[in-house]
Protein backbone atom coordinates (compact mmCIF):
# COMPACT_ATOMS: atom_id res chain seq x y z
CA UNK A 1 0.00 0.00 0.00
CA UNK A 2 1.59 3.58 -0.79
CA UNK A 3 0.63 6.30 1.08
CA UNK A 4 0.19 9.30 0.21
CA UNK A 5 0.19 13.09 2.49
CA UNK A 6 -3.73 13.97 2.87
CA UNK A 7 -4.61 17.59 2.25
CA UNK A 8 -3.13 20.19 3.49
CA UNK A 9 -2.12 24.04 3.17
CA UNK A 10 1.42 24.75 3.17
CA UNK A 11 2.44 28.28 4.39
CA UNK A 12 5.78 29.15 4.44
CA UNK A 13 6.56 32.20 6.79
CA UNK A 14 10.20 34.11 6.84
CA UNK A 15 9.80 35.75 10.31
CA UNK A 16 9.41 34.41 13.29
CA UNK A 17 6.21 36.55 14.36
CA UNK A 18 4.55 35.95 11.41
CA UNK A 19 5.10 31.95 12.25
CA UNK A 20 4.05 32.56 15.58
CA UNK A 21 0.74 34.25 14.56
CA UNK A 22 -0.05 31.62 11.98
CA UNK A 23 0.39 28.62 14.41
CA UNK A 24 -1.95 29.90 17.03
CA UNK A 25 -4.73 28.34 15.07
CA UNK A 26 -5.44 25.22 16.28
CA UNK A 27 -5.90 23.50 13.18
CA UNK A 28 -2.23 24.46 12.15
CA UNK A 29 0.61 22.40 13.13
CA UNK A 30 4.43 23.34 12.43
CA UNK A 31 6.85 21.74 10.12
CA UNK A 32 10.24 21.19 10.38
CA UNK A 33 12.31 18.80 8.44
CA UNK A 34 9.23 16.97 8.21
CA UNK A 35 11.20 13.40 8.42
CA UNK A 36 9.11 12.38 11.19
CA UNK A 37 5.48 13.82 10.98
CA UNK A 38 5.34 13.52 6.93
CA UNK A 39 5.51 9.72 7.30
CA UNK A 40 2.74 10.29 10.82
CA UNK A 41 0.46 12.24 8.14
CA UNK A 42 0.86 9.32 5.46
CA UNK A 43 -0.35 7.16 7.98
CA UNK A 44 -3.28 9.23 9.12
CA UNK A 45 -1.64 9.72 12.91
CA UNK A 46 -2.50 13.10 12.50
CA UNK A 47 -4.14 15.37 9.74
CA UNK A 48 -3.16 19.25 9.59
CA UNK A 49 -5.54 21.61 7.76
CA UNK A 50 -2.45 23.92 7.31
CA UNK A 51 1.20 23.24 7.52
CA UNK A 52 3.13 25.91 8.66
CA UNK A 53 6.81 25.20 7.48
CA UNK A 54 9.68 26.38 9.26
CA UNK A 55 12.58 26.14 6.48
CA UNK A 56 12.75 30.10 5.25
CA UNK A 57 13.05 31.66 8.77
CA UNK A 58 16.74 32.70 9.37
CA UNK A 59 16.06 33.19 12.92
CA UNK A 60 16.21 29.63 13.26
CA UNK A 61 19.56 28.73 11.25
CA UNK A 62 23.19 28.29 12.61
CA UNK A 63 25.30 27.51 15.73
CA UNK A 64 27.29 30.19 17.31
CA UNK A 65 29.06 30.70 20.63
CA UNK A 66 27.38 33.77 22.49
CA UNK A 67 28.93 36.61 24.58
CA UNK A 68 28.08 33.90 27.76
CA UNK A 69 30.37 31.27 26.40
CA UNK A 70 26.90 29.17 25.60
CA UNK A 71 26.37 27.24 22.55
CA UNK A 72 23.30 28.58 20.85
CA UNK A 73 21.84 25.81 18.30
CA UNK A 74 18.96 27.45 16.05
CA UNK A 75 15.88 25.05 15.96
CA UNK A 76 16.03 24.53 12.17
CA UNK A 77 19.78 23.61 11.82
CA UNK A 78 19.86 20.07 10.52
CA UNK A 79 21.32 17.11 12.28
CA UNK A 80 23.62 16.36 9.59
CA UNK A 81 24.44 20.33 10.13
CA UNK A 82 24.82 19.54 13.57
CA UNK A 83 27.37 16.21 13.40
CA UNK A 84 29.42 18.29 11.36
CA UNK A 85 29.65 21.45 13.53
CA UNK A 86 33.22 22.37 15.07
CA UNK A 87 31.38 25.00 17.71
CA UNK A 88 29.23 22.03 19.80
CA UNK A 89 30.88 19.92 22.25
CA UNK A 90 31.44 16.47 20.88
CA UNK A 91 29.04 14.57 22.55
CA UNK A 92 26.55 16.59 21.09
CA UNK A 93 27.79 15.48 17.54
CA UNK A 94 28.23 12.30 18.36
CA UNK A 95 24.96 11.86 19.48
CA UNK A 96 23.46 14.10 16.17
CA UNK A 97 25.70 11.42 14.14
CA UNK A 98 23.65 8.54 15.63
CA UNK A 99 20.72 9.72 14.55
CA UNK A 100 18.81 7.61 12.31
CA UNK A 101 20.55 7.84 8.16
CA UNK A 102 22.47 10.06 6.37
CA UNK A 103 19.47 10.80 3.83
CA UNK A 104 17.35 11.92 7.23
CA UNK A 105 19.67 14.02 8.86
CA UNK A 106 20.18 15.99 5.58
CA UNK A 107 16.73 17.22 5.73
CA UNK A 108 15.70 16.80 10.16
CA UNK A 109 16.43 19.39 12.26
CA UNK A 110 17.48 19.93 16.36
CA UNK A 111 13.84 21.49 17.02
CA UNK A 112 12.35 18.49 15.16
CA UNK A 113 14.18 15.89 16.79
CA UNK A 114 13.73 17.81 20.81
CA UNK A 115 10.08 17.53 20.09
CA UNK A 116 9.94 14.10 18.50
CA UNK A 117 6.63 12.56 18.66
CA UNK A 118 6.81 9.47 21.24
CA UNK A 119 6.54 6.56 19.46
CA UNK A 120 4.87 2.70 19.81
CA UNK A 121 4.09 0.12 18.50
CA UNK A 122 0.49 0.34 18.37
CA UNK A 123 0.60 3.74 17.25
CA UNK A 124 3.30 3.88 14.75
CA UNK A 125 1.02 1.60 12.26
CA UNK A 126 -0.78 2.51 9.24
CA UNK A 127 -4.80 3.94 9.50
CA UNK A 128 -6.38 0.09 8.62
CA UNK A 129 -4.09 -1.83 11.07
CA UNK A 130 -5.17 0.80 14.04
CA UNK A 131 -8.71 0.54 13.08
CA UNK A 132 -8.25 -3.20 12.58
CA UNK A 133 -7.13 -3.41 16.33
CA UNK A 134 -8.92 -0.83 18.04
CA UNK A 135 -7.41 2.55 18.63
CA UNK A 136 -5.45 3.00 21.05
CA UNK A 137 -5.27 5.91 23.55
CA UNK A 138 -3.25 8.24 21.45
CA UNK A 139 -4.65 7.28 18.60
CA UNK A 140 -7.79 9.15 20.22
CA UNK A 141 -9.25 5.51 21.73
CA UNK A 142 -9.94 4.56 25.25
CA UNK A 143 -7.37 1.80 26.22
CA UNK A 144 -3.41 1.96 26.03
CA UNK A 145 -2.60 -1.59 24.22
CA UNK A 146 0.82 -1.81 25.66
CA UNK A 147 -0.59 -1.66 29.40
CA UNK A 148 -4.47 -1.50 29.36
CA UNK A 149 -5.59 -1.02 32.79
CA UNK A 150 -3.44 2.60 32.21
CA UNK A 151 -5.17 5.48 32.35
CA UNK A 152 -2.24 6.89 30.40
CA UNK A 153 -0.11 6.54 27.30
CA UNK A 154 3.26 4.83 27.29
CA UNK A 155 4.46 5.84 24.41
CA UNK A 156 8.08 6.28 24.28
CA UNK A 157 10.18 9.09 24.26
CA UNK A 158 13.20 8.52 21.05
CA UNK A 159 15.06 12.05 21.05
CA UNK A 160 18.64 11.19 21.48
CA UNK A 161 19.50 15.08 21.72
CA UNK A 162 17.16 15.80 24.33
CA UNK A 163 19.11 13.44 26.80
CA UNK A 164 22.46 14.96 25.97
CA UNK A 165 20.90 18.14 26.29
CA UNK A 166 19.87 17.73 29.74
CA UNK A 167 23.32 16.49 30.83
CA UNK A 168 25.04 19.38 29.73
CA UNK A 169 22.33 21.64 31.60
CA UNK A 170 20.83 23.09 28.62
CA UNK A 171 17.82 25.17 28.22
CA UNK A 172 15.34 26.19 25.36
CA UNK A 173 14.11 29.56 23.70
CA UNK A 174 10.29 28.98 23.15
CA UNK A 175 9.03 32.17 21.30
CA UNK A 176 5.11 32.80 21.36
CA UNK A 177 2.62 35.37 19.55
CA UNK A 178 2.45 36.98 22.61
CA UNK A 179 6.51 36.58 24.12
CA UNK A 180 8.69 34.49 24.67
CA UNK A 181 10.30 32.24 27.87
CA UNK A 182 13.39 30.09 28.43
CA UNK A 183 12.74 26.81 29.70
CA UNK A 184 15.46 24.15 31.03
CA UNK A 185 15.18 20.80 28.43
CA UNK A 186 14.77 19.05 31.90
CA UNK A 187 12.08 20.66 32.69
CA UNK A 188 10.45 20.54 29.11
CA UNK A 189 9.63 17.00 29.27
CA UNK A 190 7.33 15.14 31.20
CA UNK A 191 6.22 11.25 31.62
CA UNK A 192 2.58 11.17 29.31
CA UNK A 193 2.92 9.14 25.89
CA UNK A 194 0.41 12.05 24.42
CA UNK A 195 1.72 15.05 26.35
CA UNK A 196 5.18 14.28 26.55
CA UNK A 197 6.27 18.07 26.72
CA UNK A 198 5.11 21.55 27.82
CA UNK A 199 5.49 23.51 25.05
CA UNK A 200 1.58 25.32 24.20
CA UNK A 201 0.74 24.21 20.26
CA UNK A 202 0.92 27.78 19.99
CA UNK A 203 4.85 27.97 20.73
CA UNK A 204 7.74 27.44 18.56
CA UNK A 205 11.34 26.18 19.82
CA UNK A 206 13.68 28.44 18.75
CA UNK A 207 17.07 27.77 20.09
CA UNK A 208 19.18 25.37 22.07
CA UNK A 209 21.67 27.00 24.59
CA UNK A 210 24.02 24.74 25.98
CA UNK A 211 26.47 26.44 28.80
CA UNK A 212 30.01 26.26 28.12
CA UNK A 213 31.04 22.23 29.36
CA UNK A 214 34.46 21.41 30.55
CA UNK A 215 34.47 18.12 32.21
CA UNK A 216 33.21 14.75 30.08
CA UNK A 217 30.65 14.01 28.92
CA UNK A 218 29.12 11.60 26.91
CA UNK A 219 26.08 9.28 24.62
CA UNK A 220 25.94 5.62 24.76
CA UNK A 221 22.95 4.80 22.19
CA UNK A 222 21.83 1.18 22.07
CA UNK A 223 20.07 0.30 19.13
CA UNK A 224 19.14 -2.71 16.98
CA UNK A 225 21.63 -1.34 13.80
CA UNK A 226 24.20 0.61 15.00
CA UNK A 227 23.90 2.66 11.48
CA UNK A 228 20.40 3.77 11.93
CA UNK A 229 18.09 3.01 14.34
CA UNK A 230 15.81 4.73 16.85
CA UNK A 231 17.57 4.05 20.73
CA UNK A 232 16.45 1.61 22.52
CA UNK A 233 18.36 2.56 24.84
CA UNK A 234 20.52 6.17 25.22
CA UNK A 235 22.56 7.07 28.71
CA UNK A 236 23.79 10.63 28.43
CA UNK A 237 26.27 11.41 31.55
CA UNK A 238 27.79 14.60 31.62
CA UNK A 239 30.53 15.49 35.27
CA UNK A 240 33.35 17.23 36.33
CA UNK A 241 35.72 16.01 38.89
CA UNK A 242 38.30 17.81 41.51
CA UNK A 243 42.48 17.47 41.30
CA UNK A 244 41.93 14.23 43.24
CA UNK A 245 39.49 12.70 41.18
CA UNK A 246 36.49 13.46 43.23
CA UNK A 247 33.33 13.88 40.95
CA UNK A 248 32.00 18.29 41.59
CA UNK A 249 28.70 17.66 39.57
CA UNK A 250 27.00 14.94 37.58
CA UNK A 251 23.81 14.22 35.75
CA UNK A 252 22.78 11.43 33.76
CA UNK A 253 19.65 10.49 31.87
CA UNK A 254 18.27 7.19 30.63
CA UNK A 255 16.48 7.98 27.12
CA UNK A 256 14.04 6.16 25.37
CA UNK A 257 12.61 3.98 28.68
CA UNK A 258 9.68 6.42 28.99
CA UNK A 259 7.61 8.86 27.70
CA UNK A 260 10.80 11.27 28.68
CA UNK A 261 14.13 11.29 28.78
CA UNK A 262 14.73 10.03 32.70
CA UNK A 263 17.41 11.79 35.21
CA UNK A 264 18.45 9.86 37.50
CA UNK A 265 18.44 11.87 40.54
CA UNK A 266 19.39 9.24 42.96
CA UNK A 267 22.25 8.11 41.47
CA UNK A 268 23.69 11.56 40.79
CA UNK A 269 22.97 12.59 44.42
CA UNK A 270 25.22 9.33 45.32
CA UNK A 271 28.18 10.03 43.00
CA UNK A 272 28.70 14.00 44.22
CA UNK A 273 31.45 13.78 46.37
CA UNK A 274 33.14 10.28 45.04
CA UNK A 275 35.72 8.69 43.25
CA UNK A 276 34.76 6.43 39.88
CA UNK A 277 35.48 3.73 41.58
CA UNK A 278 34.21 -0.04 40.50
CA UNK A 279 32.01 -0.15 43.76
CA UNK A 280 30.75 3.60 43.25
CA UNK A 281 29.59 2.55 39.89
CA UNK A 282 27.86 -0.18 40.75
CA UNK A 283 25.94 1.28 43.35
CA UNK A 284 25.23 4.46 41.15
CA UNK A 285 23.99 1.68 38.55
CA UNK A 286 21.82 -0.27 40.89
CA UNK A 287 20.60 3.13 42.05
CA UNK A 288 19.94 4.71 38.33
CA UNK A 289 18.71 1.55 36.88
CA UNK A 290 16.33 0.21 39.32
CA UNK A 291 13.33 3.19 38.59
CA UNK A 292 13.61 2.26 35.03
CA UNK A 293 10.55 -0.04 33.94
CA UNK A 294 10.86 0.18 29.83
CA UNK A 295 7.34 -1.39 28.58
CA UNK A 296 6.40 -4.07 25.77
CA UNK A 297 6.42 -1.20 22.84
CA UNK A 298 9.39 -1.03 20.83
CA UNK A 299 11.22 -3.60 18.54
CA UNK A 300 13.18 -6.15 21.32
CA UNK A 301 11.33 -6.86 24.38
CA UNK A 302 10.72 -4.58 27.66
CA UNK A 303 12.94 -7.30 29.54
CA UNK A 304 15.75 -7.30 27.56
CA UNK A 305 15.36 -3.50 27.48
CA UNK A 306 15.77 -3.96 31.29
CA UNK A 307 18.78 -6.25 31.41
CA UNK A 308 20.57 -4.01 28.97
CA UNK A 309 19.89 -0.32 31.03
CA UNK A 310 22.41 -1.18 33.91
CA UNK A 311 24.72 -2.19 31.63
CA UNK A 312 25.02 0.87 29.67
CA UNK A 313 25.14 3.09 32.26
CA UNK A 314 27.71 1.23 33.62
CA UNK A 315 30.10 1.93 30.60
CA UNK A 316 28.84 5.43 30.34
CA UNK A 317 30.16 6.00 34.04
CA UNK A 318 33.13 3.92 32.91
CA UNK A 319 34.25 6.36 30.27
CA UNK A 320 33.63 9.33 31.86
CA UNK A 321 35.69 7.97 35.12
CA UNK A 322 38.83 7.09 32.36
CA UNK A 323 37.95 10.25 30.29
CA UNK A 324 37.72 7.57 27.13
CA UNK A 325 34.61 9.45 25.95
CA UNK A 326 34.82 7.85 22.58
CA UNK A 327 31.49 6.52 21.04
CA UNK A 328 31.38 2.56 21.51
CA UNK A 329 29.84 2.03 18.60
CA UNK A 330 32.99 2.11 15.59
CA UNK A 331 31.30 4.86 13.43
CA UNK A 332 33.98 6.47 11.26
CA UNK B 1 -5.15 22.99 -1.78
CA UNK B 2 -3.03 25.23 -2.93
CA UNK B 3 -1.11 24.48 -6.05
CA UNK B 4 2.31 26.37 -6.52
CA UNK B 5 4.45 26.83 -9.64
CA UNK B 6 8.02 25.34 -9.06
CA UNK B 7 10.98 26.41 -11.05
CA UNK B 8 14.34 24.52 -10.60
CA UNK B 9 17.04 22.61 -11.72
CA UNK B 10 16.76 18.68 -12.41
CA UNK B 11 20.10 17.00 -13.76
CA UNK B 12 21.24 20.67 -15.11
CA UNK B 13 17.92 21.44 -17.16
CA UNK B 14 15.47 24.10 -15.82
CA UNK B 15 12.48 23.05 -15.48
CA UNK B 16 9.04 24.29 -13.61
CA UNK B 17 5.91 21.93 -13.10
CA UNK B 18 2.62 22.82 -10.83
CA UNK B 19 2.84 21.22 -7.65
CA UNK B 20 -0.52 20.69 -5.40
CA UNK B 21 0.79 21.46 -1.51
CA UNK B 22 0.55 17.67 -0.61
CA UNK B 23 2.68 15.76 -3.50
CA UNK B 24 6.05 14.85 -2.29
CA UNK B 25 8.85 15.75 -4.70
CA UNK B 26 8.99 12.07 -5.67
CA UNK B 27 5.63 12.38 -7.04
CA UNK B 28 6.32 15.41 -8.67
CA UNK B 29 9.46 13.91 -10.36
CA UNK B 30 7.93 10.74 -11.48
CA UNK B 31 4.64 11.97 -12.63
CA UNK B 32 5.25 15.20 -13.47
CA UNK B 33 8.54 15.21 -14.83
CA UNK B 34 9.07 11.38 -15.98
CA UNK B 35 11.79 10.87 -14.15
CA UNK B 36 10.40 7.23 -13.13
CA UNK B 37 14.02 6.38 -11.93
CA UNK B 38 13.33 7.27 -8.83
CA UNK B 39 11.25 4.67 -6.80
CA UNK B 40 8.75 4.86 -4.01
CA UNK B 41 9.42 1.95 -1.54
CA UNK B 42 8.26 2.39 1.95
CA UNK B 43 7.09 6.46 1.64
CA UNK B 44 8.29 7.11 4.90
CA UNK B 45 11.94 7.48 4.42
CA UNK B 46 13.53 4.26 6.09
CA UNK B 47 14.38 2.53 2.54
CA UNK B 48 16.14 5.03 0.48
CA UNK B 49 14.86 4.14 -2.92
CA UNK B 50 14.09 7.78 -3.61
CA UNK B 51 17.07 8.82 -3.11
CA UNK B 52 18.06 12.62 -4.76
CA UNK B 53 20.34 15.58 -4.48
CA UNK B 54 19.33 18.89 -3.27
CA UNK B 55 21.63 21.58 -3.75
CA UNK B 56 24.12 18.62 -3.31
CA UNK B 57 22.71 16.58 -0.43
CA UNK B 58 21.13 13.54 -0.10
CA UNK B 59 17.61 13.12 0.61
CA UNK B 60 14.90 11.06 0.33
CA UNK B 61 12.85 12.55 -2.36
CA UNK B 62 9.52 10.98 -0.90
CA UNK B 63 9.68 13.29 2.44
CA UNK B 64 10.50 16.53 0.75
CA UNK B 65 7.28 18.41 -0.45
CA UNK B 66 7.34 19.91 -4.20
CA UNK B 67 6.80 23.03 -3.62
CA UNK B 68 10.45 23.31 -1.38
CA UNK B 69 12.03 22.29 -4.23
CA UNK B 70 11.43 26.10 -5.50
CA UNK B 71 15.22 27.11 -6.69
CA UNK B 72 16.40 23.78 -6.48
CA UNK B 73 19.65 22.08 -7.85
CA UNK B 74 18.19 18.61 -8.05
CA UNK B 75 19.89 15.53 -9.43
CA UNK B 76 18.42 12.03 -10.21
CA UNK B 77 19.89 8.99 -11.02
CA UNK B 78 18.38 9.73 -14.43
CA UNK B 79 21.86 13.08 -14.22
CA UNK B 80 24.96 11.15 -12.96
CA UNK B 81 25.49 9.56 -16.49
CA UNK B 82 27.84 11.38 -18.39
CA UNK B 83 25.43 11.32 -22.41
CA UNK B 84 26.22 7.48 -23.16
CA UNK B 85 28.93 7.04 -20.72
CA UNK B 86 28.02 5.73 -17.33
CA UNK B 87 29.36 6.96 -14.16
CA UNK B 88 32.04 4.87 -12.95
CA UNK B 89 29.32 3.35 -9.96
CA UNK B 90 26.64 2.95 -12.95
CA UNK B 91 29.67 0.76 -14.69
CA UNK B 92 30.88 -1.11 -11.36
CA UNK B 93 27.25 -2.29 -10.40
CA UNK B 94 26.90 -3.91 -13.90
CA UNK B 95 29.94 -5.59 -13.67
CA UNK B 96 29.87 -6.43 -10.05
CA UNK B 97 26.46 -8.19 -10.37
CA UNK B 98 25.47 -5.28 -7.38
CA UNK B 99 21.62 -5.77 -8.07
CA UNK B 100 18.95 -8.53 -7.99
CA UNK B 101 15.89 -6.96 -8.68
CA UNK B 102 17.21 -3.77 -8.98
CA UNK B 103 14.58 -1.10 -7.27
CA UNK B 104 17.01 -0.28 -4.46
CA UNK B 105 19.66 0.33 -7.11
CA UNK B 106 19.13 4.12 -8.29
CA UNK B 107 18.96 5.60 -4.61
CA UNK B 108 22.27 3.47 -4.04
CA UNK B 109 23.98 4.87 -6.70
CA UNK B 110 22.69 8.50 -5.80
CA UNK B 111 23.46 7.79 -2.00
CA UNK B 112 27.55 6.43 -2.86
CA UNK B 113 27.83 9.64 -5.72
CA UNK B 114 27.17 11.66 -2.71
CA UNK B 115 29.62 9.63 -0.64
CA UNK B 116 32.48 9.78 -3.44
CA UNK B 117 31.59 13.53 -4.25
CA UNK B 118 32.86 14.08 -0.70
CA UNK B 119 34.91 11.63 0.18
CA UNK B 120 36.94 10.02 -2.66
CA UNK B 121 38.23 7.08 -0.49
CA UNK B 122 36.35 6.26 1.89
CA UNK B 123 37.27 2.97 3.97
CA UNK B 124 34.52 0.18 3.91
CA UNK B 125 33.30 1.29 7.26
CA UNK B 126 32.81 5.05 6.04
CA UNK B 127 30.70 3.47 2.82
CA UNK B 128 28.53 1.23 4.91
CA UNK B 129 27.46 4.07 6.98
CA UNK B 130 26.96 6.42 4.05
CA UNK B 131 25.02 3.67 2.58
CA UNK B 132 22.82 2.97 6.11
CA UNK B 133 19.80 4.47 4.66
CA UNK B 134 19.57 2.91 2.01
CA UNK B 135 17.92 -0.99 1.65
CA UNK B 136 18.54 -3.60 -0.57
CA UNK B 137 15.85 -7.10 -0.20
CA UNK B 138 17.86 -9.53 -2.14
CA UNK B 139 20.54 -8.37 0.17
CA UNK B 140 23.13 -7.80 -2.22
CA UNK B 141 24.97 -5.46 -0.01
CA UNK B 142 28.78 -7.32 0.01
CA UNK B 143 28.83 -6.35 -3.84
CA UNK B 144 27.39 -3.28 -3.78
CA UNK B 145 30.14 -2.28 -1.40
CA UNK B 146 32.91 -3.82 -3.67
CA UNK B 147 31.82 -1.81 -6.47
CA UNK B 148 31.33 1.34 -4.37
CA UNK B 149 35.27 -0.12 -3.66
CA UNK B 150 35.91 -0.07 -7.38
CA UNK B 151 34.46 3.43 -8.28
CA UNK B 152 36.21 4.81 -5.91
CA UNK B 153 39.70 3.72 -7.37
CA UNK B 154 38.21 4.11 -11.36
CA UNK B 155 37.84 8.27 -9.88
CA UNK B 156 40.59 8.51 -8.23
CA UNK B 157 42.89 7.14 -10.97
CA UNK B 158 40.47 9.81 -13.74
CA UNK B 159 41.04 12.57 -10.89
CA UNK B 160 45.24 12.26 -11.37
Amino acid sequence: MTMRLPPFDLVTPTTLQEAAGLISDPTASIVGGGTDLFPKMKRRQTTPVTLVSLAEIDALKGIRIDDEGRCVIGAGVTLAELADSPLVPAVVASAADAIASPQIRNTATVGGNLCLDTRCNYIDMPELWREASGHCLKDGGDTCWVAPRSDHCWAISSTDLAPVAIALGGSLRLVAADGERIIDVDDFFQNDGIDYHTKSPGEIVVELLLPAFTGRATYLKHRRRGSIDFPLLGVAAAATFDDAARCTGIRLVVGAVASAPLRAIAAEEFLIGREFTDDVIEEATRLASNPVRPQDNTDTGSRYRKWMTPVFITRALQEIASDDTTNQEEEP
Amino acid sequence: MNRTHVNCTVNGDDVDFLAADGISLLDALRDELGLTGSKEGCGTGDCGACSILIDGKLNCSCLVLAPEAEGAEIVTVEGIADGDHLHPLQQTFLEGAALQCGICTPGFLVAAKALLDTNPDPTETEIRYALAGNLCRCTGYDKIIRSVQEAAVQLREVAK
